[in-house]
């Protein structure tokens, strides 16, 4: 039998045809084809994750099921998860960005929990790049109109530009919800004898297959997929979430699971096999939208905008009725039974038969080869005095802050209705997004980041510096991070040196979650991300999310006053490597990132809340993209205020501005509060530049910029 | 019988087309220097249960009156199979 | 004072107008499912909130125009009582020819979400009585087709009665392009009918309730109609 045509190796069958006694036949091989893709399965990556540390006293729900959950307190969660959408953004970018952005709703939703927020990760390429303005904007429109008509307020996010994901953009969707802890809905709670029922839209064949699509590296004729694509319904989506949220209201739900990749059949075979019972599914009882839809067309179809629910069978009337309120299609297609076989029946007869544990998890997992790429330590090598310092200093700093990555993107997320449901206390174009939840004192503080250039150059120092970077942002708001997610969105698993890097990145991400405390709740993978002309950096994108405990504990950042002391907490000698000021001068990527120590980092992130806290400072904001140089910008333009700063370290000026990476943080700290300031954060590197004042920001012996400009660039009014 | 009627909606002339403005001169940049104007509307299909296509006709109409069509700004055209 | 907020498949406001009134004036809102056919006994104002009705599709609010419910709401500002549409509900409102005009896509042909100032040209009606003649508050926008658009005479007979009650404008209070984030004709934000009972805005006051969340100045829209109520003005839209 021809297994290869339907994207199953050899091993695979094999262990397929052990299970069963016998041969799978052409519906069930099409099934595995699909479930056992590295999408659905994860088998390249599944004994990777397990570097991840996923407990914590936060943590209500872990990986492993539609999103994770911590705890805010007082019996409330949040769940969240960012999930990509990457293979379908490249060939339809609008309906690619909207579908992804529908799909990690419907996971929020599955679990109870009504979506208050989300967030998205944009990667592309090139701007002179042909594809690129094109590609931008057809994602950017696709995330608005979907996440604006469900009424999710989009609340912040990470864009960057580089030119190995010109024809790999990346879209990278993160919601959260809110859920009370005694009202989650469990994927495994199903028992025999109940109902299996699909909600939602009619299923017709969208995205079939999809899930394989996003399995392969983007060929030339990807454009001969374009069927393979789904198409979202946001209007139907927002009348799902409303049904959802009532059925489970109204206690008549056992379970419920979002149909995402492989739609019909990753979903009920997930119930499944997480509650340890059989199913009979009968296809002939699916709404269909499309005429003469074979079993396996229904099996698999992605139709969007479908929810799979376990109904009490005393409990299938109401149902029906919320259903039909909301104007949506509502049919038993099945029942729960006691075993663990999952069948599928078309017009009477039985089509498929399969151990509903072997459809999920009964891939054998893939261990590809890795190595170290040979000339590694040699991308180390760096030439830092053969780098000239800036002749122009302001024209060096202009042209940082106009890099595509660092620019500003209210071009972006002003077509995001970003306060919808009244909860935005600070939304995108800050550096940390901060909701207020009704009814209570405590604010949920989130950051989206990434750093796909230090990713490149040390894949493990770079994937904990990723970590990190979210939980020091978070910190110096004065929030405790209680978890995150990831993307992790990465080339071949097939080229040795590549399958390294994802492993490396893996550890390093994970030594930094055991050194702040922050496991990770759930997660998702994209592999496969390159195309003939090249593959992309490693981009592992991290959503943190954070507990304030009241409005006054929030430290904000772009607040300068005249007269405040001005200081920067951290080494004062940091990395040019990988850093966007080296990018903005064209040069390639080489030398070795900073080095991560745990030690610092939890040292940094406890001074840094305690110094929000105690309100020992006025504002405050950790170094990212840009190092010291966009901090002191950006707060100067925030603030409408200048600086006089002087840096009297030995290093070299342009090091000390514009290198990145460690524990550091910029904060303007009132006169009267500078003994206390200086308590909190003796012992860990400290140093005095200046005050803040006047209309220009200047730095002795580097550049020296009217408040005005820029206030110019970053459209303060 | 079901008859299959096609609807065109455009807005009308005096109402600035901001979706055809913005085409057009997409258009233009791609190199079309031939290109004059461009207006962008809508095209519905219906297929209505009618005993001739001239009852069919009638019941576009109405259905544009009554939903399809904003007559403060647009305005419309109807074909019918088989007429 | 006796509030409704209908609520159409693909509303995603609504739940915030109940809040920013309960959170305003301490009272209860009902909500009213657009099958409905009546209204709850004794309704002083009803609210038609912003969203995606219908997905927005063939146009914003042309179908929720034609929901059941409307034919409570029309006689209900028929008989003179309160309604305001605001964002997708001004769209629904002038869909039902309730108020003059139409909502166009925005200049820009991109969906805008930014706060915005308005400044308050008209006092005299029941939603604005507590604000001072050319006031200046902060309402955010959010939305896609916001250019209001009115022939040209019917333009002129509007701004001679008064009927622009809000228009875009700086901080400061001054006209210009730049202030005008959709384009709409006038820098016109929002209307009312002759009858003074019906208001449209794309601006959402909803969105101006609390501090926390940016600003306070739509607290004075409520409590304009709560006040105007008090005074004796049309309970229940009866005359």
């Amino acid at each position: 039998m021809d297994f290869s045509k339907y994207g199953i190796k050899k091993e695979e069958f094999a262990a397929a045809e052990a299970a069963l006694g016998r041969e799978p036949n052409e519906c069930e091989l099409r099934i595995l084809g699909v479930m056992w893709s590295e999408h659905c399965s994860y088998k390249s990556t599944k004994h990777l994750l397990k570097h991840f540390p996923t407990r914590g006293p936060k943590v209500v729900l872990g990986p492993g099921e539609n999103a994770g959950i911590v705890d805010l307190g007082d019996g409330l969660g949040a769940a969240f998860k960012a999930e990509s959408h990457n293979h379908p953004s490249a060939v339809a970018p609008y309906q690619g960005a909207a579908t992804g952005v529908g799909g990690i709703i419907r996971d929020i939703l599955a679990l109870g929990a009504r979506p208050v927020a989300s967030m998205d990760g944009l990667f592309f390429g090139d701007p002179e790049h042909p594809r690129t303005g094109h590609l931008s904007a057809g994602i950017v429109k696709g995330v608005g109109d979907y996440g604006n008509a469900v009424g999710v307020p989009t609340i912040g996010g990470k864009t960057a530009y580089d030119p190995c994901y010109n024809e790999n953009p990346l879209l990278n969707a993160f919601c959260i919800g809110l859920v009370e802890l005694d009202m989650i809905v469990s994927s495994q709670t199903a028992r025999p004898g109940q109902l299996v029922v699909l909600l939602g839209s009619k299923t017709g064949r969208d995205g079939i297959a999809g899930a394989a699509f996003a399995s392969v590296e983007l060929s030339e004729d990807a454009k001969e997929s374009r069927p393979s694509i789904q198409i979202g319904d946001p209007f139907a989506e927002k009348m799902l979430i409303e049904a959802c949220l009532e059925l489970k209201e109204k206690n008549l739900i056992v379970s419920m699971q979002d149909m995402g990749a492989a739609g019909i059949t990753s979903s009920s075979s997930e119930v499944a096999a997480k509650s340890g019972v059989g199913m009979k599914l009968h296809f002939d009882r699916v709404p269909l939208r499309a005429a003469d839809m074979e079993p396996w067309e229904i099996a698999l179809s992605e139709s969007q905008e479908r929810m799979l629910l376990i109904v009490e069978p005393g409990n299938m009337d109401e149902v029906s009725s919320v259903a039909r309120k909301w104007e949506l299609d509502c049919a038993v297609i099945g029942e729960t039974e006691e075993g663990d076989d999952y069948s599928i029946f078309f017009h009477g007869e039985k089509v498929a038969s399969l151990p509903a544990t072997l459809i999920g998890d009964g891939c054998p997992p893939i261990h590809w080869p890795a190595e170290k790429p040979a000339d590694f330590e040699t991308r180390w090598d760096f030439d830092l005095d053969g780098l000239p310092v800036p002749g122009d200093w302001n024209t060096a700093l202009l042209t940082l802050l106009g890099n595509p990555s660092m620019a500003p993107k209210h071009w972006i997320f002003e077509q995001y209705d970003s306060m919808v449901q009244l909860n935005t206390v600070m939304g995108p174009g800050h550096p940390v997004s901060v909701l207020r939840i009704k009814g209570r004192e405590s604010l949920i503080a989130l950051v989206l980041d990434a750093d796909p250039w230090k990713c490149g150059l040390d894949p493990f120092g770079g994937g904990a510096e990723t970590v990190a970077r979210t939980v020091r942002t978070l910190s110096v708001a004065g929030a405790e991070s209680l978890g995150l997610t990831d993307c992790l969105n990465f080339p071949s698993p097939e080229v040795p040196g590549q399958y390294w890097a994802l492993e490396e990145c893996i550890r390093g991400m994970a030594a930094a979650c055991e050194a702040l405390c922050c496991p990770v709740v759930s997660g998702n993978v994209s592999l496969y991300n390159e195309t003939k002309s090249g593959a992309i950096l490693p981009t592992p994108v991290v959503g943190t999310v954070g507990l304030i405990p009241s409005s006054g504990d929030f430290l904000p950042s772009g607040a300068w006053e005249e007269g405040d002391v001005l200081f920067l907490v951290g080494p004062c000698n940091p990395s040019l490597a990988g850093s966007g000021y080296i990018r903005s001068l064209g040069l390639p990527l080489r030398g070795r990132p900073l080095v991560f120590s745990g030690e610092a980092e939890r040292d940094f992130s406890e001074r840094a809340v305690r110094t929000a806290r105690k309100k020992a400072a006025r504002s405050g904001r950790a170094l990212t993209g840009g190092g010291l140089a966009a901090a002191l910008a950006k707060d100067a333009a925030e603030s409408g205020s200048g600086a006089r700063i002087a840096l009297g370290v030995p290093t070299r000026k342009d090091v000390v501005l514009f290198g990145e990476g460690g524990a550091r943080a910029l904060y303007s700290v009132p006169m009267s509060r500078v003994p206390l300031f200086k308590t909190i954060w003796s012992g860990y590197p400290c140093l005095e530049l200046g005050r803040a004042g006047g209309d220009i920001l200047s730095v002795e012996g580097a550049f020296s910029l009217e408040v005005s400009r820029l206030r110019e660039i970053w459209r303060n009014r | 019988m079901l008859r299959h009627v096609h609807i065109f909606v455009q807005l009308k002339d005096g109402v600035l087309d901001i979706q055809g403005k913005a085409v057009a001169n997409s258009l233009v940049s791609l190199g079309h220097g031939s290109l004059g104007s461009a207006k962008v509307g809508k095209y519905i299909q219906l297929w209505i249960d009618a005993d001739s296509p001239a009852d069919a006709r009638k019941e576009a109409e109405k259905m544009c009156d009554d939903l399809l069509v904003n007559p403060i700004i647009e305005q419309y055209r109807i074909e019918v199979e088989g007429e | 004072m006796k509030t409704a907020v209908v609520i159409f498949p693909g509303s995603n406001c609504d739940r915030d107008v109940i809040h920013s009134v309960r959170d305003t004036l301490g009272c209860e809102v009902e909500s009213v499912w657009h099958r409905e056919e009546r209204l709850p006994e004794e309704t002083d104002l009803v609210i038609l909130p912003g969203g995606f009705s219908y997905g927005d599709y063939l146009r914003s609010g042309a179908m929720a125009a034609r929901s059941p419910v409307m034919g409570a709401v029309k006689e209900h500002a028929g008989r003179g009582g309160l309604l305001l549409g605001i964002c997708n509900g001004f769209q629904i409102l002038t869909e039902s020819r309730l108020l003059p005009g139409v909502l166009l896509p925005n200049k820009t042909l991109s969906f805008i979400c930014r706060p915005c100032f308005l400044s308050v040209e008209n006092t005299e009606t029941p939603f604005t009585g507590l604000f001072r003649k050319g006031q200046v508050v902060q309402f955010p926008i959010a939305h896609g087709d916001g250019l209001f658009f009115l022939p040209a005479d019917e333009l002129d007979d509007l701004e001679n009665r008064g009927g622009a009650v809000f228009r875009y404008v700086s901080p400061r209070g001054d006209s210009g392009d730049e202030w005008n984030p959709n384009g709409s004709v006038n820098n016109i934000a929002g209307i009312v009918n002759p009858r003074g009972n019906i208001l449209g805005l794309m601006p959402h006051p909803e969105r101006a309730g609390e501090a926390i969340l940016g600003g306070e100045d739509g607290r004075l829209f409520w409590r304009s109609v709560a006040s105007f109520l008090e005074k004796g003005g049309r309970r229940h839209g009866l005359q």
